[in-house]
């Protein structure tokens, strides 16, 4: 008897530990879990491993801060080796027995893919997919699932837009990665580039090891525009291959190929000049590419700066390039995405505010979020790479992933705040 | 005649008593323990099939997670284009992959060694890229692969059935039927010709077998039971994809077949368990450790690579091969005339049906480490008449 | 033709690269009968070595060094603490006991280095060959490789078919029993076999490590091609490995070139089945006859 009452008050008192206000799985008085599946290892680990670090590098720095709305974030990453069949396994478990308040920036198209229709039959928020698929922006179909990169179809119009005006007449060439990162680059890229001007269409296989074939067939159409896209090895790969046939066409590579700081760290030994350290590889100067996010090496920019500090901070020893920004962004839209749901955040009020509030952040462009989109980011602007920085040209671009026009976009992208925390909503 | 029906009922109530104890299993776990059930109830099948080709026909495949790959897009094909029932769906995953086996086997059946090693990694490598082929990525998917709708349980189960005991269940009478064939199989005539083949091809062919066609229809069955274990994933997975059928699928296979045991229907059952369970505690012991990035990153893998080499060094013979040493130094240990009334009676390995009788080992022989294990030896009910005749040829 | 040319010079050029690992395995299985999976983790780790030593400054050819004195180290500890006790155990429990190694040193090389490939300096210019005012895909730096490749053949000729050592080798992985009889220390051949098999091995890294970058994973793919190559050409042979590389690497090339870039791994895996379906065991296959 008395052990019952005793097992009743102690299940009691754990009850309304957990709660304190919010009955959302994953959310207590004082943390919100939250799950990602991520390739730690495996053939896509080169260079993604580092996202993951840098959004948890980002959260505890928040936690140190304050956290949100008193809550810390308790970020559970964990690997998937870009298995599809592990990222399954890998999302029910963080459902299931981890009993996350929601999943953020799982990664990759072939992987998420897999587990988009179990987040939203479970009704978990699935926010900030890593990954460029227009396959996020389906409000009605999956209501939780929300993009947040912009897509790769919006990307090729930008840069077919901007190979169509500032290379008119001239021969191009698309040197694309087989999947649906190259092939929807390549949808957007022929809604502006006239379908004649493209000379050689040429596509790799992730995990190839040779891509001289490709090369040369494209030096040997003489294209003098070649877009890219491709993952930085591949864009490096390609780079060598030119060099080797000293083909010097202009390069267009899409923002995923194109991260100054990982492009020299693949290029640097073959670029060496006197063994003096170059601030940025010759081989990469004049690219031109895309971005939405500031560039890792602008030290001018406030973004950069607190990235920095907080890299510099927690996770000194992974090189500071492009992934540690965009993990670094992800996991500030996230913040914000949380402090709009509210005081005691549900699952409900998490989608909700995202749908309703609009979003500022340390992208150049606005999010697509509301009720009708749940798109990410809108476009992207044109950028210049010199020495280790992406320097921008003209303005801030933004369309749709259909057949809508291309717009400028003439707010200025936001300050970063001087806490580094999101202003609380 | 007698021995064999007897051999029947006891594979009979082994099914049975596994069924029940699957049942009560998957009926008190929660549903995320219920899917890793479910995960390594198919593995256990392409174990299984693995096993009785390399252990009992003696050929090496390092590529059965192509096997698995032709299973699950069967699957995945038929249910999404005409609808068939699951029933319907895993049948024809096995059967289109054992039509696979039979080119395999054929290629297969006149290489060896490390030939026979290099040929099926190019299969698991070569195979699983055919999805990424631009004239069949429409049927395929590409890179992405096929979502596969996931099964309903039955409305008798009642409304609030969580999927995953559902999974669980198909996945497991899946395993459990897969086992009770194949020890049905390997303990009769064809395991014996399989052994045969194995010890001494020439003596076997001069015996009247024909070995290449005794090999193929070895890669056949066992491919049957890794399409089998396809379709399942498939199932329980919802999905068919070139990035779920790695190089590393298949490598983890071979590793499960060794450190289970080789040749052993229960080493499956352990090499299964192994690949589930150790990554799973090894990534949380890893997400909980505190370590810097780059360490628990790699610290599930250290341990994965760790696991194998510790457990090829400690078990040469497997887990199942480790376990009856222990079993039977446990039973040297009593008195004598206690020793008949331990379970098992006597030696261990040598069943109390035994009937081949006079080349059998005996019990210190046999509880010795057996430079080469007799193929499934490692269950009971095999010793006989089946390991005798491949023993008899040799000598 | 242009494009033809081309495409055979880039096949050759990839060809020695998948030629040196298969001269590695070729030297291992000739050695001691073991196909060992840990040649890659084991070129790997090596390259990361050698990578160290010119990411510190120091020059070519001493991380070459440091990258063939470390491959010898590797190799001759790997046999004596995992491989010797499994040495005449069931052979498979050997391949499990190298797939374990290559997990292991994977992971250890992500936990030392990180996940972000690095670039690898080659030891000339890679700029092409000029002939007949085109560019050609061959670079001085190409024909170092095949250079090397082609002297590692022949040493390993020399080693196997001349030398009292070669012979003792062979026979201590053949017949360890009546070898011992014969008086050959059979165990320090096994443990001289995987030091000269993990050296050919760590050369072989540094060749490829330009053109693949150096990262945990980055010689995966190399190692799955430089098997099939040394299974092309015959395990028993140097020259079958060679030859193998180059056929496989030609192969390759034209099923990129002139078929589709979807098709490669497939193109692997059909070149392999052809030769075997032909030759069982190899192009450079000793005549073997089985007597009954």
């Amino acid at each position: 008897m008395t052990a019952a009452v005793l097992a009743a008050a102690a299940s009691g008192c754990g009850g309304s530990g957990d709660d304190s206000g919010s009955s959302a799985p994953g959310v207590t008085a004082t943390t919100v879990t939250i799950g990602s599946h991520q390739p730690l290892t495996g053939p896509a680990a080169p260079g993604y491993s580092a996202n993951s670090a840098a959004s948890k590098a980002f959260f505890d720095y928040v936690n140190a801060h304050g956290g949100v709305h008193g809550r810390k974030i308790v970020y559970k990453y964990v690997d998937d080796a870009y298995n599809p069949t592990q990222t399954v396994s890998v999302v029910q478990k963080l459902v299931l027995q981890d009993k996350v308040f929601a999943v953020f920036n799982g990664l990759g198209t072939p992987t998420h893919s897999k587990v988009v229709d179990y987040l939203n039959a479970q009704r978990v928020p699935d926010l900030f997919v890593a990954s460029g698929c227009g396959c996020w922006d389906e409000p009605k179909k999956h209501p939780q699932t929300f993009g947040w990169q912009v897509d790769y179809i919006r990307e090729g119009k930008i840069l077919g837009d901007h190979i169509q005006k500032t290379y008119p007449g001239k021969k191009v060439a698309y040197f694309y990665q087989n999947d649906d990162f190259g092939q929807d680059g390549v949808k957007g890229l022929d809604k502006y580039v006239p379908s004649g001007q493209v000379v050689s269409r040429q596509s790799y296989q992730p995990g190839a090891t040779d891509v001289s074939a490709q090369v040369q067939a494209i030096a040997q159409a003489k294209a003098d525009v070649v877009v890219l896209f491709s993952i930085p090895t591949y864009t490096a790969l390609f780079r060598l291959a030119a060099l080797k046939l000293d083909y010097k066409p202009t390069f267009v590579v899409s923002n995923v190929g194109s991260d100054p700081i990982t492009l020299d760290g693949l290029l640097e030994s073959f670029a060496k000049s006197g063994g003096t350290k170059l601030q940025g590889s010759p081989l990469i100067q004049g690219m031109v590419t895309d971005g939405y996010l500031s560039s890792p090496g602008d030290a001018s920019n406030s973004w950069i700066q607190l990235f920095r500090k907080i890299h510099d901070q927690y996770i000194p020893k992974l090189p500071f390039n492009g992934n540690i920004v965009y993990g670094m962004s992800a996991a500030y839209t996230f913040v914000q995405a949380l402090q709009n749901a509210g005081r005691n955040p549900t699952r409900k009020s998490l989608v909700d505010g995202l749908e309703k509030t609009k979003l500022t952040g340390p992208g150049l462009i606005p999010f697509a979020f509301s009720a009708q989109s749940h798109a990410g980011y809108t476009g992207a602007q044109i950028g210049v790479i010199k020495g280790d920085v992406v320097v921008p040209q003209g303005q801030p671009l933004t369309t749709d992933d259909g057949d809508g026009p291309i717009q400028p976009y003439t707010a200025p992208q936001p300050q970063a705040p001087a806490s580094g925390v999101p202003a609380g909503g | 005649m007698g021995a064999f029906r007897l051999t029947l009922v006891r594979h009979l109530a082994g099914a049975a008593a596994g069924l029940v104890a699957l049942y009560v299993l998957t009926t008190s776990v929660g549903p995320y323990r219920d899917l890793q059930i479910a995960q390594a109830a198919y593995l256990t099948c392409a174990v299984a099939g693995l096993t009785v080709l390399t252990g009992l026909g003696g050929q090496i495949s390092l590529g059965h997670g192509a096997f698995m790959a032709v299973g699950a897009y069967t699957a995945a094909l038929v249910s999404a284009h005409w609808g068939w029932p699951l029933a319907a769906m895993l049948a024809a995953a096995a059967v289109v992959t054992a039509l696979a086996g039979v080119l395999v086997g054929a290629v297969a059946a006149r290489l060896e060694g490390p030939y026979l090693a290099g040929a099926t990694l190019a299969f698991a490598v070569g195979l699983p890229g055919l999805a990424n082929y631009s004239h069949l990525t429409g049927l395929l998917g590409g890179q992405n692969g096929l979502t596969v709708t996931p099964p309903v349980p039955p409305a008798a189960l009642g409304e609030t059935f969580p999927l995953e005991r559902w999974q669980a269940w198909i996945a497991c009478a899946g395993a459990v039927i897969t086992l009770f064939l194949l020890a049905n199989l390997t303990g009769g005539r064809f395991g014996r010709t399989l052994r045969a083949g194995r010890d001494d091809e020439i003596a076997a062919a001069l015996c009247g077998l024909r070995v290449a066609r005794l090999r193929i229809a070895a890669t056949v069955v066992s491919a049957a039971c890794a399409g089998l274990a396809g379709g399942l994933l498939a199932v329980v997975a919802s999905l068919a994809a070139p990035g779920a059928f790695p190089l590393t699928l298949s490598l983890q296979l071979i590793a499960a077949v060794i450190i289970g045991g080789l040749g052993t229907l229960p080493g499956a059952v352990w090499g299964a368990l192994i690949l589930v369970f150790v990554p799973s505690w090894a990534s949380d012991a890893a997400s909980s450790s505190g370590l810097s990035h780059d360490v628990a990153s790699n610290l599930p893998l250290a341990i994965y690579g760790l696991v194998l080499i510790a457990v090829t060094l400690a078990f040469p013979r497997g887990l199942q091969g480790g376990l009856r040493d222990i079993g039977g130094a446990a039973r040297r240990r009593l008195p004598p005339s206690l020793r008949r009334f331990a379970p098992g009676g006597g030696a261990p390995g040598v069943p109390a049906t035994h009937r081949g009788g006079a080349d059998e080992p005996t019990t210190d022989q046999a509880s010795a480490p057996d430079p080469d294990p007799e193929g499934a030896g490692g269950r009971d009910d095999d010793g006989g008449g089946a390991g005798g005749r491949g023993e008899r040829l040799r000598r | 033709m242009v494009r033809f040319v081309n495409l055979t010079l880039a096949g050759i050029t990839q060809g020695a690269v998948f030629a040196a690992v298969a001269l590695a395995l070729v030297l291992i299985w000739r050695a001691t009968r073991v196909v060992n999976f840990a040649q890659g983790g084991m070129l790997m780790f090596t390259t990361f070595l050698a990578w160290t030593v010119v990411h510190d400054g120091g020059s070519y050819w001493l991380a070459l060094g440091v990258a063939l004195a470390s491959g010898l180290v590797i190799g001759a500890v790997a046999e004596r603490v995992l491989v010797r006790p499994v040495e005449g155990g069931p052979p498979l429990n050997a391949v499990i006991v190298t797939l374990g190694l290559y997990v292991l040193l994977q992971a250890a090389a992500g936990m030392i280095w990180g996940d972000t490939p690095h670039s690898y300096p080659p030891a000339f210019t890679i700029k092409g060959l000029t002939a007949g005012g085109t560019r050609l895909l061959l670079s001085p730096f190409d024909l170092f490789v095949i250079g090397a490749v082609a002297l590692v053949m022949a040493a390993l000729t020399v080693l196997f078919v001349r030398t009292g050592l070669g012979l003792k080798l062979r026979a201590a992985a053949f017949a360890p029993e009546i070898a011992r009889l014969q008086g050959v220390r059979v165990g320090r051949m096994l443990t001289l076999g995987w030091a000269l098999a993990a050296l050919v091995g760590s050369l072989a890294g540094v060749l490829i490590a330009p053109s693949v970058f150096v990262g945990p994973s980055q010689f995966d793919a190399m190692l799955v091609f430089g098997f099939t190559a040394a299974v092309i050409g015959g395990l028993d042979s140097p020259a079958g490995a060679v030859v193998g590389g180059l056929l496989l690497g030609c192969a390759l090339s034209y099923v990129s070139g002139y078929i589709s870039s979807d098709l490669v791994t497939f193109g692997a895996l059909a070149a392999l089945i052809a030769v075997l379906m032909v030759r069982p065991n190899g192009l450079f296959a000793a005549r073997t006859g089985r007597r009954v």
